[in-house]
């Protein structure tokens, strides 16, 4: 397997940490990553990217990714502001964050390629509080494209927030987590 | 150990820890940050004996630093553009002061323009410090160099500081699989730093850091450049104890695809990694092409590049610094190991990923098509539209 996802978001919705969860999650299933934001003066708001390759072989290529075969959008507001689709490789996946309903997002994107959508905002405000989607969109994202195994998926999140978040609070992560599995469409 | 998901800072703190130094002063800066981040985590959590000095500026990181070598105490600290500039009075004196120092760059663009991204920038204005340098391709060989690094630098025969440079973000914030080895290993392969003559040792009290005349300035600048060559064994014998406890086989001068080469590139850092891909393309279509990093930087590993450029027919070097009024730095090096060579290869200069303009295989190709067709250029500043 050789995949290479593009993720775009805002400075500040955990773009970073979902891009870490991901990679945690393949090499617990003993595959090679490298994960890495789009470097720049990171500010709250401003639109970023970050790129995944996964492979089941050592990765030597340490540029950017210009052309995904995921596009995943955590902030459904960039789009029409950043370009999404470009480098968009055929039969390639664009899962969005939010309350648009896929089709409506494909007219939007101009694309013929296959559009996911999710409402991962209104998910972890329920249930954790806090528009913090980057969770819950990990779990849509598994389900759209099963890259790593779910049961993983959750492994990885209870990992990465062991010791950051309270027992509470990681709980609630992996409901906004199995919510957005179950609801992707 | 099982296999890590961490970033090459993270990986570098993790062999500090493991190592365990007596002292480590640094001052936080972008790239590098995450390494005295994570560092002092440890130092908190009581997972190191270290005395973490908290500075108020990298001057005074390798001032207490060289001070604290100096005093017999295994003494590390890191740092990335800007913050090896305010270093640079320091340099020299570390290494004069023969104190070995161990001190990770997480390389990033100098200033100006201001610059938080990646290239060799700050690193290739210090090449002639003093001070061995090694370089990493991935995120593995950032922990590993980590590991080596003390094993070279405070060998009797060197006994002088030494940078492990590692890509700012591109391997300092990246994320990628690493095998770390098992602490025990890390502690006897490093073992226990002996100063030849340290300070705190009153006993045999000596005096470090005076005034030279003239004879003496000339003698030992003279003794370090005699270091500095014996640091090229030392590398090697480093590389092949690393590899009975690691399996893993590092040389000073890497290459791929190198032997039956009619045209080769020559890389430094990450970029080795996305060149090595390129030539899998290019070979995959019938095309005599090789990739090579010389891992020890400095000092120059002159025999090994002429062993490895020998019979070849063109050489690119990409430099990723780019002197104003100059060839660049690993340029100038590569052609002194071609100067004595009968029928040496063109040897062409390629300018690349200044301030983080992403280094990309598409890109890399491109030197080969140039070598392939015959048009490469002695100098070439990539990617600028006139």
């Amino acid at each position: 397997m050789d995949l290479e996802i593009c993720w775009h978001g805002r400075g500040g919705q955990g773009v970073v940490t979902a891009n870490e969860i991901l990679a945690e999650t393949a090499i617990r299933e003993g595959k090679y990553v490298k994960a890495f934001p789009e470097f720049g003066p990171e500010r709250m708001g401003a639109p970023i990217r970050a790129f995944t390759r996964i492979s089941d072989n050592p990765i030597r290529i340490h540029s950017q990714v210009y052309e995904p075969d995921i596009v995943v959008v955590l902030d459904g507001t960039l789009i029409g502001k950043v370009d999404i689709t470009g480098g968009l490789k055929k039969g390639g996946i664009i899962l969005v964050n939010t309350h648009d309903s896929p089709e409506e997002i494909k007219s939007a994107l101009k694309t013929g390629e296959k559009c996911y959508t999710i409402d991962a905002t209104k998910i972890s405000i329920e249930e954790l509080g806090r528009p913090m989607a980057n969770t819950a969109i990990l779990g849509a994202l598994v389900k759209v494209a099963p890259i790593v195994a779910y049961p993983k998926l959750e492994d990885a999140v209870t990992a990465k927030f062991t010791g950051k978040l309270s027992e509470k609070m990681i709980v609630k992560n992996l409901s906004a987590l199995k919510r957005a599995y179950e609801e992707v469409h | 150990m099982a296999d890590l998901a961490i970033n090459g800072d993270s990986a570098i703190a993790l062999a500090w820890k493991q190592i365990d130094p007596d002292v480590c002063a640094a001052y936080p800066i972008t790239p590098q940050t995450i390494i005295v981040e994570r560092f002092s985590d440890y130092v908190a959590d009581g997972e190191v004996n270290t005395n973490f000095v908290c500075v108020e500026s990298e001057h005074s990181a390798l001032t207490l630093c060289t001070a604290s070598s100096s005093a017999g105490a295994r003494t590390f600290t890191a740092t990335a553009s800007q913050g090896l500039a305010y270093m640079w009075e320091m340099l020299p004196i570390t290494s004069a002061m023969r104190t070995p120092v161990v001190m990770a760059v997480a390389n990033r663009a100098l200033s100006g323009p201001i610059n938080i991204n990646n290239d060799h920038s700050d690193a290739m204005a210090a090449r002639d410090c003093g001070w061995v340098m090694i370089f990493a391709e991935n995120v593995q060989e950032a922990y590993d160099n980590a590991v080596m690094a003390p094993r070279i630098a405070e060998h009797h025969d060197v006994q002088l500081p030494i940078m492990t440079n590692i890509d700012g973000f591109i391997l300092t914030h990246a994320v990628e699989r690493m095998t770390p080895l098992d602490s025990k290993d890390v502690k006897s392969f490093v073992g226990d730093f002996k100063p030849l003559y340290p300070l705190l040792d009153w006993k045999n009290p000596v005096t470090h850091g005076v005034m030279d005349g003239p004879e003496y300035y000339y003698k030992h600048k003279y003794q370090m450049v005699e270091a500095m060559e014996n640091a090229i064994k030392v590398t090697e014998k480093v590389f092949k104890d690393f590899k009975k406890i690691s399996g893993r086989e590092y040389r000073l001068v890497e290459e791929y695809m190198c032997d039956d080469a009619e045209f080769v590139a020559v890389v430094l850092g990450s970029s080795y990694g996305t060149m090595k891909a390129v030539v899998d393309e290019l070979r995959a279509e019938g095309k005599k092409v090789g990739a090579i990093m010389p891992r020890l930087y400095r000092p120059w590993p002159d025999k090994h590049m002429t062993a490895a450029l020998k019979g070849k027919k063109a050489v690119a070097v990409l430099d990723k610094h780019a002197p104003i009024g100059a060839y660049g730095a690993l340029y100038a090096d590569v052609c002194t190991s071609l100067i004595d060579m009968k029928d040496a290869p063109a040897a062409y200069n390629y300018i690349y990923g200044l301030g983080g303009k992403d280094a990309t295989a598409k890109d890399f190709r491109t030197i080969f098509e140039d070598m392939l067709a015959g048009k490469a250029a002695k100098y070439t500043f990539m990617g600028v539209d006139e």
